[in-house]
């Protein structure tokens, strides 16, 4: 793979100043013999969510990039949630990037937009980002490319095989009468997804288009009330209960409760009828990043099929190419994903709508 | 005050004043700024002067949060006290060689973050791991119960944490009380129990008084416990700041609620320290 990655960056990957800084550097090399200081110069700040994802990263997915291109990557564990683009705005207006590239949600790409935080990027210099299935190149209104589909990952209905000897096959689950007091649900309307999912099961999704339909769904979904035992934020706390049943139940990730599994923990991740909730995060660049071409490097060699592959093997994500393109095997490939249609988080209505259904939702939701 | 050599008192006055202006009055006045800075939904915020994030929050259902917080962290701080009290004055009736330790264990909880009093509460309080299991083996429960996330879980993790250094503010009065003073109350016939209600707290008062508005201070600024132990009902005003703040990113309203509890804060302590703590 690092064969082929080179080739790209020789074509285009490489402005023209680069190049005569790179002739230089052959011309120096030419005369010392050490190349290997030169690329040790070249570095980039790659910000990926702390834990369990940068560990990951850290281990399998960023040397494999420093050998194929001589970069350095010094990773930086950002905060998921908005925290961290709040973070990259302020730093911006002090000339400042605490991370060159990071990877960055979908609603935290469009609160990016408003101040125009992303630096716009040249699909031109990243040829291997037409392997990438076009609705995850995101952009600004303009038509200009400001994020390349990074990861993107599953939440479930997950249950601990203990308590629950057969696996739910619906959404529906969570309303059942049955399950008083077991359940496990994020915390937040922008990161648990479940007015969405209650579109989709109970209604359609197009009913979260405007308020009398939203407010429809949240009623729906104040029903399942009396069976949440907990509303996460920390997703530790919820895992360490599901495991040992103490929350049997709940929406979790896709990816980590196949870990759980693999480690021999009584847990189970279903694609319920209706889908799993697909969710994604780019790569994108602050406009505050003094590595702007690095950082177009970077972003190339991770849009390689082999890395989706990769990152599918070892972080357990879906990868952001079809299927075919990559040596992921069909058994491999239902670990990641699934071919049920999934539930499309509503971005348009998460960011519009932000404040007022924060409000609801905790009026009605959590607090209630 | 006596003043020893020739150092004027305000010159010892202005390292404490500048530390105090750089690194309260600062933040606190970038914070009051951002409180009225105009919120872009969908986006971050702009400088401006409303007040529309002030006029969010007065509502019945932000009142309640606030109220539940205060209460929450009110019973927290006198739980915290009243168990700290008896135990600081015992603690100071020890030789030395008892103190020491003791004092030493109790500060070494407070090197204890937030998430690992929290995490280890809420095993403590579980149903699969938890203490009931050893209530069930001495015969006292049927069956083992989960009582977290709850609001005695929240009370019990804030009066944890609250519990050092309450011992921290009561020792140095209680450990200089003059012992004459329960031995007299016991000379002219009164019970150590009765010594200890009749004489040693009431004269201990002024430092019950400020453990309490110590505790109830540190509480109200807890936000991990709540949010770990608690369920959404007892989820205080800090948990929704950091909401707003981290996941909502809106620091206007953020800023805005911290501005509420803060003076709420210095409302409350200064009511206490007039009502209670002057000699009725």
């Amino acid at each position: 793979m690092s064969k082929k990655f080179k080739q790209s960056t020789a074509l285009s990957g490489v402005s023209r100043r680069t190049v005569l800084a790179g002739a230089g550097a052959a011309a120096a090399v030419a005369v010392t013999g050490f190349p290997a200081v030169i690329a040790a110069d070249r570095s980039l700040k790659v910000g990926a969510y702390g834990g369990y994802f940068k560990d990951s990263f850290d281990e399998h997915i960023f040397p494999e990039f420093t050998k194929a291109s001589g970069i350095a990557v010094e990773s930086i564990a950002e905060p998921t949630g908005e925290a961290w683009v709040v973070q990259l705005e302020q730093s911006a207006k002090a000339g400042q990037a605490p991370a060159d590239v990071s990877m960055i949600g979908q609603t935290t790409m469009l609160i990016g937009q408003t101040t125009e935080l992303w630096a716009p990027l040249d699909l031109a210099k990243m040829p291997n980002s037409s392997n990438i299935i076009e609705r995850f190149i995101h952009t600004y209104p303009d038509g200009r490319v400001d994020g390349i589909g990074a990861v993107a990952w599953y939440i479930t209905l997950c249950t601990n095989t203990d308590v629950f000897k057969e696996a739910p096959t619906s959404w529906k689950f969570l309303w059942d009468e049955k399950n008083k007091d077991t359940l496990g649900l994020l915390a937040l309307v922008s990161n648990s997804y479940l007015l969405e999912i209650t579109a989709k099961t109970w209604f359609n999704p197009d009913i979260l288009e405007n308020e009398e339909g939203i407010l429809q769904a949240m009623n729906k979904l104040a029903e399942v009330r009396p069976n949440v035992k907990l509303w996460y934020r920390d997703e530790g706390q919820f895992q360490a209960a599901l495991e040992v049943g103490e929350i049997p139940a709940g929406q979790y990730y896709h990816d980590v409760a196949g870990l759980a599994a693999a480690d021999g923990k009584p847990v189970r991740s279903t694609f319920p009828v209706e889908g799993g909730v697909n969710d994604s995060g780019c790569w994108a660049v602050s406009r505050a990043s003094k590595k702007l071409e690095e950082a177009h490097v970077f972003m190339d060699f991770m849009c390689q099929p082999e890395m989706h592959a990769l990152m599918s093997r070892k972080v357990g994500t879906a990868p952001m190419v079809e299927q075919s393109k990559t040596d992921l095997t069909d058994e491999e490939f239902a670990g990641v994903s699934s071919a049920i249609d999934p539930v499309v988080p509503n971005y348009a209505m998460q960011i519009q709508r932000k404040d007022w259904l924060a409000q609801k939702w905790t009026e009605l939701i959590t607090e209630g | 005050m006596s003043v020893r050599n020739s150092t004027p008192g305000y010159v010892l006055a202005f390292f404490p004043t500048l530390a105090l202006g750089v690194l309260f009055l600062v933040p606190f006045g970038i914070m009051a700024s951002i409180s009225v800075a105009h919120r872009v939904t969908g986006g971050f915020y702009e400088p401006g002067f409303t007040l529309a994030s002030y006029w969010r929050f007065v509502s019945p259902f932000f009142g309640g949060i606030l109220l539940n917080s205060v209460v929450l962290s009110a019973l927290a701080a006198m739980l915290a006290v009243m168990i700290a009290f008896p135990f600081t004055y015992l603690l100071t009736r020890q030789p030395r060689r008892i103190q020491v330790p003791v004092l030493v264990g109790l500060l070494a909880v407070l090197s204890l973050s937030e998430v690992i009093v929290g995490f280890s509460w809420s095993t403590l309080l579980s149903r699969s791991a938890g203490i009931s299991n050893l209530f069930v083996a001495i015969g006292l429960m049927e069956k083992a119960q989960s009582w977290t996330p709850g609001f005695y879980a929240v009370i019990a993790g804030l009066t944890y944490v609250s519990l050092p250094y309450a011992t921290m503010v009561l020792y140095p009065a209680l450990s200089r009380l003059d012992p004459e003073l329960p031995e007299a109350a016991r000379t002219l016939g009164a019970s150590p129990l009765r010594a200890f209600f009749e004489v040693i707290v009431p004269v201990s008062r002024r430092a019950i008084v400020a453990c309490l508005i110590m505790a109830f201070v540190y509480s109200l600024g807890s936000y991990l416990l709540p949010s770990l132990l608690g369920r959404p009902q007892h989820w205080t005003i800090t948990v929704h700041i950091t909401d707003q703040a981290i996941y909502q990113s809106n620091l206007p309203f953020a800023s805005a609620m911290a501005v509420f509890l803060l003076v709420t804060a210095l409302l409350l302590v200064g009511f206490t320290q007039r009502f209670l703590g002057e000699k009725a």
